[in-house]
């Protein structure tokens, strides 16, 4: 019994190194650059263990070229992409595997189904070369674990957005793909059913044994799927790590979005307070050299004049009807309203305090404070609530 | 109505719509898919027939196919007969005439195909010519009905070819249109508007056909 339990006990170790050593190459190591002919230029370079990586960015960022690129769809002018430690494409040791041999799983915005072909010839497209009962074996099995068996006749125009989702994730996996590629795929769903379907898909993929880049420029979606994000800004990469990580410490107009700044301010540092770990930004937005604004921030590593970005989050803003007194936030700005609207449950109002500010209230405040345009109003802004974004 | 007639007018454009389809298919893929830059060239003289007076094309078959050029001596010397006055050599020569009645259609309808579709199949690891069977065809069956239908028409009706390079022999080039040219010089009328009549007809049904497959018709014609 004794000895039972050792042998098992150092097979498991032994699995545990194998493991490891084969974690000693990342699941996915990307490093290209990319001038495309319209002038646009993707250049940057990261590495992911298996799971999700999600890739965020605003539309045209770059974020299906780096897809596209993996895929074997489009070269890039040069770099390497490995998948677990072997070259898919390497401009110096000319290694281009084309395409067909790439072994990628790739759900397309627009999905790419076949229209032509019903729900069961779409999951089998890719396994032309194999046996025919035991492709029907591979893709009923698939059709099971995706719950779509009882659509296996029917053709992509008479499926719902999820059930055309479901096929596509399908067909890519049917395959046993070696990396999973997502271009938003939920971009084609409408807003209430996404976030069930997000859930679903998470379900699917979190445990694949690949890994899986999934791009979004959806922030609830980074939230629904993240482990790990990689953000990019006009080709480059400019944030990487958890989403928690990615979003606490913002850098870039990206992230600072993705983190819910709606007010965004250029900056310069006009004085630096060692002893109280804050310092004196001068903020402007268009009218910014002639800006008398100042607030508080908190310390980074900067001299005076240097100029930065700051973002502050609607949210994270309060509003008086008077002068507030005894407050220990030590920026409060006197300004004017300006106009004020409602969206869903929250009334976003304008104001105008030297800087055009956004603040979010819910709609008792607006009401119990008898707001309305022109009537003067104090802002209040805590100094953590500052957050300093490189420019 | 001369049925000699009728029936090698029917022969010749089976003929000659089976092997367009047949070499039109990888010209238009060619056409469709291929970054080569000076493919506007192709595509122009692909064209040319559309353009031409069938008598400037006939006239090149001619010499082209005559028995003092080398294409002709080389065909006299493996069958013993001439091309011109054949009814093979009216074949070639409304080949040439009826190309792009093939082609534009066909590479139109393939290169509406979404690439997208093209490059999943890629990424399934599916080769371009099985695609090409697999997706692109299936999704191209209005450009295939419309190619098939403009090229049999088209060769039905072509005369200025036909007078050049098969002549006017009975059971071997004399085909319908050549019929009514040979009627209207014998003053013979009533012969010539049943023989007139018969490919109006046909004419008709055809490019019905195509229009109830393809409503934007204008859109392959050149």
């Amino acid at each position: 019994m004794r000895s039972v339990l050792l042998n098992s006990s150092a097979i498991n170790s032994v699995e545990r190194m194998e493991s490891a050593e084969h974690r000693s190459h990342s699941a996915l190591e990307v490093r290209i650059s990319k001038k495309r002919t319209d002038g646009f230029e993707l250049d940057l370079g990261f590495a992911t263990p298996g799971g999700i990586t999600i890739v965020f960015g605003a539309s045209g960022a770059g974020k299906t070229t780096l897809l596209d690129c993996i895929a074997g769809l489009t070269a890039p002018d040069a770099g390497r992409i490995a998948i677990a430690g072997a070259p898919i494409f390497d401009s110096d040791r000319r290694v281009d595997v084309p395409v067909q041999s790439r072994r990628v799983g790739y759900v397309f915005q627009d999905l790419a189904l076949f229209p032509h072909l019903s729900v069961e010839q779409n999951v089998g497209y890719g396994l032309a070369g194999i046996e025919r009962h035991e492709r029907k074996r591979r893709v009923q099995k698939m059709l099971d674990s995706m719950e779509i068996s009882a659509l296996q006749d029917r053709k992509p125009a008479q499926l719902s957005g999820g059930e055309r989702q479901r096929v596509a994730l399908a067909r890519a996996l049917v395959t046993e793909p070696s990396i999973l590629l997502l271009d938003e795929p939920l971009a084609a769903l409408d807003l209430p059913v996404r976030m069930k379907i997000a859930e679903d898909l998470r379900r699917s993929i979190q445990n694949l044994p690949i890994p899986v880049l999934y791009v979004t420029h959806s922030r609830d979606e980074v939230f629904v799927l993240g482990e790990r994000m990689i953000v990019i800004e006009r080709g480059k990469l400019i944030a990487q790590g958890t989403p928690h990580e990615v979003l606490s410490a913002p850098r870039g107009e990206t992230v600072a979005q993705l983190a819910g700044f709606e007010n965004i301010f250029d900056a310069q540092v006009t004085a630096i307070h060692e002893e109280r770990g804050t310092m004196t930004c001068r903020v402007g937005s268009a009218r910014f050299e002639s800006s008398q604004v100042e607030i508080e921030t908190p310390l980074v590593k900067a001299a005076p004049g240097t100029k930065l970005r700051v973002g502050i989050s609607a949210g994270d803003v309060l509003l008086a009807t008077s002068a507030p007194v005894g407050l220990s936030a030590r920026n409060i700005l006197e300004g004017k309203l300006v106009s004020m609207w409602q969206r869903d449950m929250i009334v976003v109002a304008q104001v105008d305090c030297g800087v055009e500010m956004f603040v979010h209230l819910t709609l008792a405040a607006r009401d119990s404070l008898e707001l309305r345009p022109g009537r003067q109003v104090w802002l209040i802004v805590k100094t953590h609530s500052c957050h300093l974004l490189g420019s | 109505m001369d049925w000699q007639a009728f029936w090698l007018t029917i022969r010749l454009a089976v003929w000659v719509t089976v092997i367009l389809l047949v070499i039109g298919i990888p010209f238009a893929y060619a056409i469709a898919f291929s970054r080569w830059r000076w493919k506007f060239l192709a595509e122009a003289l692909v064209g040319l027939p559309i353009v031409l007076p069938p008598t400037v094309l006939g006239f090149y078959v001619l010499i082209v196919l005559g028995p003092r050029s080398p294409v002709g001596r080389f065909w006299i010397s493996l069958t013993g007969q001439p091309l011109v006055f054949t009814f093979t050599g009216l074949v070639i020569g409304s080949i040439l005439y009826s190309l792009p009645f093939a082609v534009q259609p066909l590479a139109s309808s393939f290169s509406g195909v979404d690439s997208r579709l093209l490059a999943a199949s890629a990424v399934l690891g599916v080769s371009k010519l099985r695609t090409f069977f697999r997706v692109v065809l299936p999704l191209s069956i209005s450009g295939v009905v419309t190619a098939t239908a403009l090229t049999f028409a088209h060769t039905m009706g072509e005369f200025g070819v036909v007078l050049m390079v098969g002549g006017n022999i009975p059971g071997v080039t004399r085909t319908l249109s050549i019929n009514i040219y040979d009627q209207v010089q014998d003053l013979n009328y009533s012969a010539a508007n049943g023989t007139a009549l018969v490919l109006v007809v046909i004419a008709f049904v055809l490019l019905s056909v195509v229009y109830s497959f393809n409503r934007s018709l204008w859109r392959v014609l050149p």
